[in-house]
């Protein structure tokens, strides 16, 4: 099943409370996807620097000294926040093949959820209303951001096999359905030299989409291959740094509702999840059709044909 | 007048309590209040009674109905009127995904668009949507009528047995087996009812009728593969 939501907001003054409206949106769909759940949230950094957002299973003993360990590595000062088995690194923009680098060496346990100026993803195994806690959902603020509660079908219950997943930089994917042919895709873009962790569908269906814009694909005809190349049920919610996409499987069986007003666009699997949402009763409120990106962004879409707010 | 607030009181007391009317009782009115997306509000009722939800419902609404009127002022979600019996299904807003699914009978009326499936296998319900339906509607319909004042998605009523539809603007593409059809008097008769039914002010001449073309009832190895 799962279930996906999404908030993007016209309306700035609203931005310091995403944060708390998406951890709304997000537990109501935990009868949806109770396994695990995640969070991509953007807000930016400034002028010159970059995130990196870190994960481990032992934080105590991966994040204890990891700052001053890479302020001597890289040569300059950087900042870690430490939020459960979380931690985002502010770096120099110009820094981060060499943070990579140095976090690969120094704490090779450590693994990188999202990489981007804005992006910082949030996922853990448990119920989304633990999950939210653990990391503070509701305080963040941010700009635009999309959730995911998952029901495993295609592979284990791991913190790694939870959505979002990075695509790209400040790029994000998370996904309802179930993709058939995603081991013989897995075992094409590993010949290709594309980093695949996990057994799961939707991590293929991120790779396969970071693998097009590779091959210089912009996000928008990365999505409209996928309809093609892709195999199964899904609805797709794609965070970009200025917005997000939406795209359905022709057979579009895997629900999508949005909704539209002058202050925001939200995104839920189900209309449960956008009825706390201020305005929702006059909102524009439809379905996706199938087999149509959508974006929603506050510069030029990603794609010509792109609906852009 | 009865009036039952969804989030104070709960779904399941609300069902219980509307599936427990008799056919005879006094209690003909009801007004169900935040129904906020739920799933399966009143659903598996039997008794001449009028349920009003005051916003939109999530899966099921509807279902299994017999007897009852119940008005949706508000979209529905997926499911809405599956299997239902008989009696009225009213929904002012848009319905999503195989809203009247499999009904044996009675009729759902829908003042917006339908989402995709609508009708599909319809065993004998109506089906009146003044807008338009998605792809695959009426797939494997068995028997009933569907009518569409707007248009149809792709592939119409795709493996289609005898339930007849009727589409006023255009058809994206015909399912497999699924032809148009001679609008006859008797179908006129028919569409006017219907239209008159579900409260549409357009007119039967302005509709094209669709219906099987029966070439897979039989087995013809030229469809194997």
């Amino acid at each position: 099943m799962c279930g996906i939501v999404g908030l993007f907001l016209k309306d700035k003054s609203l931005e310091p409370s995403l944060g708390n409206m998406l951890t709304d949106m997000l537990i109501t769909m935990t009868d949806r996807g109770p396994d695990s759940a995640g969070i991509a949230i953007y807000r930016s950094v400034s002028e010159g620097h970059t995130k990196l957002t870190l994960q481990s299973d032992t934080p105590l003993a991966d994040f204890s000294g990891l700052e001053a360990d890479l302020t001597e590595a890289l040569g300059g000062a950087v900042a870690l926040s430490l939020v459960d088995t979380h931690a985002v690194l502010v770096i120099k923009a110009d820094n981060l093949p060499q943070a990579r680098a140095a976090i690969a060496k120094l704490r090779p346990s450590v693994r990188i959820m999202s990489s981007g100026d804005s992006l910082e993803i949030y996922k853990e195994v448990g119920l989304p209303k633990n999950v939210a806690q653990r990391f503070r959902l509701r305080s963040i603020s941010g700009s635009h951001g999309i959730g995911h509660t998952r029901m495993a079908t295609e592979s284990a219950v791991t913190t790694m096999g939870a959505h979002p997943f990075n695509t790209g930089p400040d790029q994000c994917l998370v996904h309802n359905g179930s993709l058939s042919n995603h081991n013989s895709w897995r075992r094409k873009l590993r010949r290709d030299g594309i980093h695949i962790e996990t057994e799961n569908d939707t991590e293929v269906g991120a790779a396969y989409l970071t693998w097009k814009m590779q091959h210089g694909a912009s996000l928008g005809e990365a999505l409209e291959s996928s309809l093609h190349d892709l195999d199964g049920f899904f609805t797709f919610v794609v965070g970009t740094k200025d917005g997000f996409g939406v795209v359905r499987d022709p057979i579009a069986c895997k629900p999508a509702v949005m909704a539209e007003t002058d202050q925001y666009v939200a995104f839920g699997s189900e209309y449960r999840a956008l009825v706390n949402l201020p305005g929702i009763e006059t909102a524009r409120v439809w379905e996706p059709e199938p087999a149509t990106v959508y974006f929603w962004s506050h510069s030029a879409p990603p794609l010509a044909t792109g609906k852009a707010a | 007048m009865h009036i039952f607030d969804l989030e104070a009181q709960g779904l399941r007391a609300l069902n219980t309590t509307l599936q427990a009317q008799k056919n005879d009782t006094n209690q003909t009115v009801w007004e169900v209040l935040n129904p906020k997306g739920s799933h399966a509000i009143a659903v598996g009722l039997d008794a001449p009674i009028e349920v009003n939800v005051r916003g939109s419902t999530g899966y099921y609404c509807a279902g299994m109905n017999k007897q009852a009127t119940v008005h949706v002022h508000g979209s529905a979600g997926p499911g809405t009127a599956e299997n239902m019996m008989s009696g009225t299904v009213i929904v002012e807003g848009d319905a999503s995904q195989y809203a009247g699914a499999t009904g044996n009978g009675g009729t759902l009326i829908i003042k917006g668009n339908a989402s995709s499936r609508c009708g599909i296998s319809m065993k004998g319900i109506d089906i009146i949507v003044h807008g338009n339906i998605g792809h695959m509607s009426a797939f494997m319909a068995q028997s009933g009528n569907l009518v569409v004042c707007g248009d149809a998605g792709d592939a119409l009523g795709d493996s289609i047995y005898e339930a007849r539809l009727f589409v006023r603007g255009s058809v994206k593409s015909l399912g497999a087996d699924c032809i148009e059809k001679e609008m006859r008097p008797e179908h006129l008769n028919l569409l006017t009812d219907l239209l008159a039914r579900g409260g549409c002010a357009a007119k039967a001449s302005e509709f094209r009728r669709y219906g099987s073309a029966r070439k897979l009832y039989n087995f013809n190895i030229d469809n194997a593969y």
